[in-house]
């Protein structure tokens, strides 16, 4: 049975779709079969993360409506085998979501594929409680920022009490902790909140911790997943992760600041 | 911190002021959101009958639910304004 995931986060703008990608592309590249869903209806974008957006012919939309199958809306990735985007509508419809069509397609997704990973829309609207309603688990991502931060305790709480599981009284659906845009030396400098202060506010487990990186904006750019820009640390980082994620322990990486020299530290930097 | 940082005003260091901040907010919206569905509701129909009575703004009721141990203890707080 495959593993149904939601990235999500309630604030906008803290790297979702891009570790949407990234994880979904992680798996894929250790040989997982994963296909990874857009719920962004109106706002598409992961098309354009994955650089499919060309590509797109029938979406997430036209498959509850019955308009398109399974088959012909997904897209198969270019660069990595074992990879499938399904992409939102670009409907304004925020109604085309039903229960009952979210349920058929991840159902149907969950018999061919072993990771089902949804990309979650910024909000606590209808596409965001449907990106989190069916899964089994959640990654919350989060920028050590006091709105991201309140608004990812926000999210815990719904997924707490309003997936499938918590409505049929089996609790809270398991939900571990990425740290995104997160820059050593600001938290050196007292600037920025620490792993463990987020840790501390939101007591979940820790997942992966993304450094601030120039890679990340490159790789959108060229709609590359940052992960296959394995040299980056922020790909690293993201590599890390996936391999948490299937169960490895991994130490953390740029989560430190590197030791200036003496003259650094004397002049300062 | 280079030398020159010695000769500078100590600031305070924001990223503590972000925790304290998140600490209280993140505690008042939990203790909020595992309470009832019906507190706002009774909120509002507690301030509706008091003005029926007396003027009195919105701060004037305040509610708050604690628990302690199996037992849940609502407490009220009404200010009524003071007389002219």
């Amino acid at each position: 049975m495959a593993r149904i995931v939601v990235i999500t986060s309630g604030k906008g703008g803290v790297g979702k779709t891009t570790t949407s990608a990234a994880i979904a592309t992680g798996l894929a590249m250790q040989g997982r079969k994963t296909a990874v869903v857009d719920f962004d209806v109106g706002l598409r974008n992961l098309d354009l993360i994955m650089g499919c957006e060309r590509r797109v012919v029938y979406d997430f939309v036209n498959v509850i409506n019955g308009d398109a199958n399974l088959r012909q809306a997904l897209i198969k990735d270019k660069r990595t085998d074992n990879l499938f985007i399904l992409p939102a509508s670009q409907t304004r419809d925020k109604e085309a979501l039903t229960t009952e069509g979210v349920e058929r397609v991840l159902g149907e997704l969950a018999k061919e594929f072993e990771f089902v990973i949804c990309d979650s829309p910024a909000g606590i609207e209808r596409g965001a409680l449907m990106a989190s309603y069916f899964a089994d688990e959640a990654i919350v991502v989060t920028n050590p920022e006091v709105s991201s931060v309140r608004d990812s305790d926000r999210m815990l709480g719904i997924l707490a009490s309003k997936t499938k599981k918590a409505e049929q009284g089996g609790g809270a659906i398991p939900a571990t902790l990425l740290l995104t845009r997160y820059s050593p030396a600001r938290v050196d400098k007292g600037e920025m909140l620490s792993i463990e202060d987020v840790q501390d506010i939101l007591s979940i487990d820790l997942l992966g911790v993304i450094p601030e990186s120039q890679a990340v904006l490159n790789a959108s750019n060229s709609g590359i997943p940052v992960v296959l820009d394995e040299d980056s640390d922020a790909g690293q980082a993201y590599l890390d992760a996936v391999a948490r994620f299937l169960g490895e322990e991994r130490p953390y990486r740029f989560t430190t600041l590197e030791k200036k020299g003496f003259f650094g530290r004397l002049f300062g930097g | 911190m280079g030398i020159f940082d010695y000769f500078r005003s100590p600031k305070v260091r924001s990223a503590s002021q972000a925790k304290e901040r998140l600490q209280i907010i993140v505690a008042r919206e939990r203790a909020h959101r595992s309470g009832p569905d019906y507190l706002p509701a009774l909120h509002r129909e507690i301030l509706a009958v008091i003005r029926k009575y007396v003027h009195v703004d919105d701060e004037a009721v305040q509610m708050n639910l604690e628990r302690e141990g199996d037992c849940e203890v609502l407490e009220l707080n009404i200010t009524l304004p003071e007389k002219d």
